[in-house]
């Protein structure tokens, strides 16, 4: 537990550098960064913009890449019960598919990972800190890509109609962040 | 078992002697229909005044008479109550306690804010709601969101003593109302989504010591069972009948919460309450019956022991909590008179039992949409008898992990959640909100960290097929299992109903509407739009002569979630999205009392 909380703390800490510069070069040429994020590269299933980014990938049909779908999946899950459906907010939560065409990667890990109190207002509105939870973290990226994918939007609303297979990767990767099925 | 029974019996005895009966001040108090003292109106939880200054015939001439601003956003559940001259108002977390002087224009007597750890606040499922306050002996009894129990001083707001009941580190959290009942308080848990091990706990009245506490799920001296007296369907549970339905020591992250409803008969001398979902959501993970999550309890007030249960839903599939009120009514059935209880259930059967001894009477559907059992097995001699026959297509164990088991009717809500309904003695009918709503369920594997999130399964709801409408308020015949009329309301109705012998029916809608029907026919009678939507319960009283009817509006809960940002279809196609309004485009956030009468 320890360890895995370390580890996403100083993988955090290097994204936000990385970020940060990135940011900052790009700044000048294209203004926002709320570019749709082609997919450039990708590795086991995984796909990542031209920043090594995770991103998601939708061919014609709407058919989206396994971690996509299963960042549909764990967003309905943990989110879904503040941030709403699809994405889209809630009486107390704000839509996520609208936040992220703001929040850089490194915030929205640190947001997940730290939380987020917000006491004004006759409103009590408190994101959990959930940089322990491993049904979250060990589907950061995932979750990532689903949101970014609603931001976008290149997925619609409810579960995307097709989706590619569990790549053994993303199932190895799984069973050593949650452990072994029992 | 026996030494325990025995020696909590002595600890009780000695109680007796000491204390006043809080049966007495509520008994009386919720016989005086000019007062509201508990958030049932009566201990039987029918929801029924006897006022009828307001009727059939003039309730259309009804309006605000005033309104009072609680200064807090979100979901307003439960109701204020009225003790002589004064009205005692609720919010969501922070948890406010106002009092107010009807006899001077509801001017502030006092106001107690505690002061809670904000971390609280997202361990709820679900926003942060309360259902309210209760009275008994002078003092008003208040259950916070971070567990704490608070019994204040009614005329001063003076906190007399205070007992912390659960730690929302481990996800242990409150949104229930508590019950005095003689000389305790019983008190609830939740925290099913968080794997917490329920309970039920019954705190001395004037001093806040705990007499006892009974677990839904774990060892018989936990769940003070008693395996030769406790009984289950006519016959004794026996040794570990819970332990015997889960694997290894699953049962100690169990669920089976209790944030629902107390009914109370004095009588029979018996507590009655529904037990919640077994965790996780993902049925596959904890195999067997998961005893005694969705169970209906009658227990005695003084020991705790569980004199019969009742598994609704064994083995919990689709997080139908059986945690729904449970009134308690004398009616005929086949022409004998009965002692009765009825619960409809989120699973969306509407059931009937002798309350004497827990015998199943009736078992039928109380929204047509119902399909993931065919029936309940009301054969005495079969092996399945008491329990619902599952259809394989629906269900999500038979499907399995990873696996997207669609259109499965009601959705993880309920056809009914918490919002209570009230039955009219003169009528002999039920009114009952409910939720229109179906859904898709794909369990998968999660893991148990303590005070995390534990659910394991994504869901989708949308409006059952065939219509828009996500919500009917209806009559029901709870000796006969049958629907008498059905009133389709765009939105899930989220608040309880009130009954009077006025012979009409008050219920609050989701777009902020408070609505009166008429209680034989239906019949919309009068309707005003208060300022958000309401979740909160209807309740009455009489002041100097006047009767007035109160409710507090304040979207949020569960309904906050799904319906902010309007359901969809997945089963419509692509480019059907938005075919449902949202809840959006009617009513915002902000918690208000509105209090009708008619015109002077
Ligand atoms: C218990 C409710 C709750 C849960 C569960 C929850 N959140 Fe939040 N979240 C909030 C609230 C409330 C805020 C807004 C806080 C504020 O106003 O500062 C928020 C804010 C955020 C933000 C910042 C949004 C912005 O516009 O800056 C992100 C990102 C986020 N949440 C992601 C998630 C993800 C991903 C999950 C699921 C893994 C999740 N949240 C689960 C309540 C919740």
């Amino acid at each position: 537990m320890t360890d895995f909380a370390e580890h996403s703390k100083s993988r955090r800490a290097g994204k936000r550098r990385r970020v940060v510069l990135l940011l900052a070069l790009c700044a000048a040429a294209s203004g926002a960064g709320a570019e749709p994020r082609a997919a450039a590269s990708s590795q086991d299933g995984k796909y990542f913009d031209a920043e090594g980014e995770p991103t998601y990938k939708v061919d014609a049909s709407g058919k989206v890449d396994w971690y996509t779908y299963s960042g549909f999946l764990r967003y309905s899950a943990e989110c879904l019960r503040c941030h709403g459906p699809d994405g889209l907010g809630s009486s107390y939560a704000p839509a996520l598919a609208d936040s992220l065409k703001k929040l850089s990667y490194a915030d929205f890990l640190s947001t997940v990972a730290n939380g987020r109190k917000n006491l004004e207002g006759g409103q009590e509105k408190v994101m959990p800190t959930l940089g322990l939870d491993k049904n979250v973290m060990c589907f950061i990226d995932d979750i990532y890509v689903y949101l970014k994918a609603r931001s976008d939007e290149a997925v619609g609303r409810n579960r995307p109609p097709a989706h590619d297979p569990k790549p053994k990767a993303w199932e190895d990767a799984e069973n050593a962040c949650m452990g072994a099925p029992s | 078992m026996k030494r325990l029974v025995t020696s909590l019996i002595s600890v009780s005895a000695l109680a007796l002697n000491a204390t006043a009966f809080a049966n007495e001040s509520v008994m009386k108090g919720s016989q005086d229909p000019k007062q509201w003292v508990i958030q049932a109106g009566t201990y039987d939880n029918q929801r029924y005044s006897k006022l009828d200054q307001i009727n059939e015939t003039n309730v259309g001439k009804m309006a605000p008479a005033w309104s009072f601003s609680t200064g807090v956003l979100r979901g307003h559940e439960g109701s204020p109550l009225v003790v002589g001259d004064i009205m005692y108002v609720h919010t969501p977390f922070p948890n406010i306690v106002y009092a107010l002087d009807l006899n001077d224009e509801g001017k502030i007597i006092w106001k107690y804010e505690p002061k809670q750890d904000a971390n609280v606040v997202p361990v709820m499922c679900c926003d942060t709601v309360n259902r309210g306050l209760a009275y008994a002996n002078g003092k008003i009894f208040l259950h916070q969101a971070d567990t704490t129990v608070v019994a204040l001083d009614a005329k001063t707001g003076k906190v007399t003593w205070s007992v912390v009941n659960g730690d929302p580190k481990k996800g242990e959290t409150n949104t229930a109302t508590v019950l005095p009942v003689k000389d305790k308080l019983l008190v609830g848990i939740s925290g099913g989504e968080f794997g917490v091990q329920c309970h039920i706990t019954a705190y001395d009245i004037e001093s806040g010591k705990k007499v006892w506490r009974a677990y839904s799920t774990g060892p018989d001296d936990q769940i003070l069972f008693d395996p030769e007296k406790t009984t289950s369907l006519g016959k004794p549970v026996g040794k570990d009948s819970s332990l015997k339905t889960w694997q290894g020591d699953q049962w100690k992250t169990g669920g089976g919460c209790t944030w629902g409803w107390y009914s109370y008969d004095p009588n029979l001398n018996l507590v009655y309450y529904g037990s919640g979902n077994p965790s996780t959501w993902n049925p596959k993970q904890r195999p067997g019956d998961n005893k005694w999550s969705m169970t209906l309890f009658a227990r005695d007030p003084d020991t705790g022991v569980a004199k019969w249960v009742y598994q609704m839903t064994p083995h919990d599939e689709w997080d139908y909590d059986g945690v729904n009120e449970v009134p308690l009514v004398d009616q005929k059935i086949d022409g004998k008179d009965r002692k009765l209880l009825v619960h409809f259930d989120r699973n969306g059967f509407g059931y009937t039992l002798d309350r004497t001894n827990g015998e199943l009477l009736v078992a039928e559907k109380y929204d047509p949409a119902v399909n993931w059992a065919s029936k309940v097995d009301m054969d005495r001699s079969s092996p399945t008898y008491g329990r619902p026959l599952v259809v394989a297509k629906y269900s999500t164990e038979h499907n399995g992990e990873d696996e997207n088991s669609q259109g499965i009717c009601p959705a993880a809500l309920g056809s009914k959640d918490e919002q209570p309904a009230a039955f009219s003695p003169k009528t002999g009918l039920f009114y009952v909100p409910t939720n229109h709503v179906c859904m898709d369920y794909e369990p998968f594997r999660v893991s148990y960290t303590p005070g995390q999130p534990y659910v394991g399964a994504t869901l989708a709801m949308y409006p059952a097929p065939g219509g828009a409408n996500m919500g009917n308020f209806i009559a029901w015949d709870a000796t006969k299992g049958k629907i008498v009329w059905s009133d389709p309301e765009q939105f899930s109705v989220w608040s309880g109903a009130l009954a009077t012998a006025g012979d009409i029916v008050f219920y609050g809608t989701l777009e902020g509407y408070l609505k009166a029907v008429d209680a034989k026919t239906g019949k919309l009678l009068y309707k005003y739009k208060t300022p958000s939507g309401i979740i909160g319960n209807v309740m009455t009283y009489q002041h100097k002569g006047k009767q007035y009817v109160a409710v507090l509006s304040g979207v949020g809960g569960w309904a906050g979630i799904g319906l902010a940002a309007g359901l969809a279809d997945p089963h419509a196609g692509l480019g059907a999205v938005g075919g449902y309004a949202a809840l959006s485009n009617y009513t915002a956030l902000g918690g208000t009392l509105t209090v009708f009468a008619l015109p002077d």
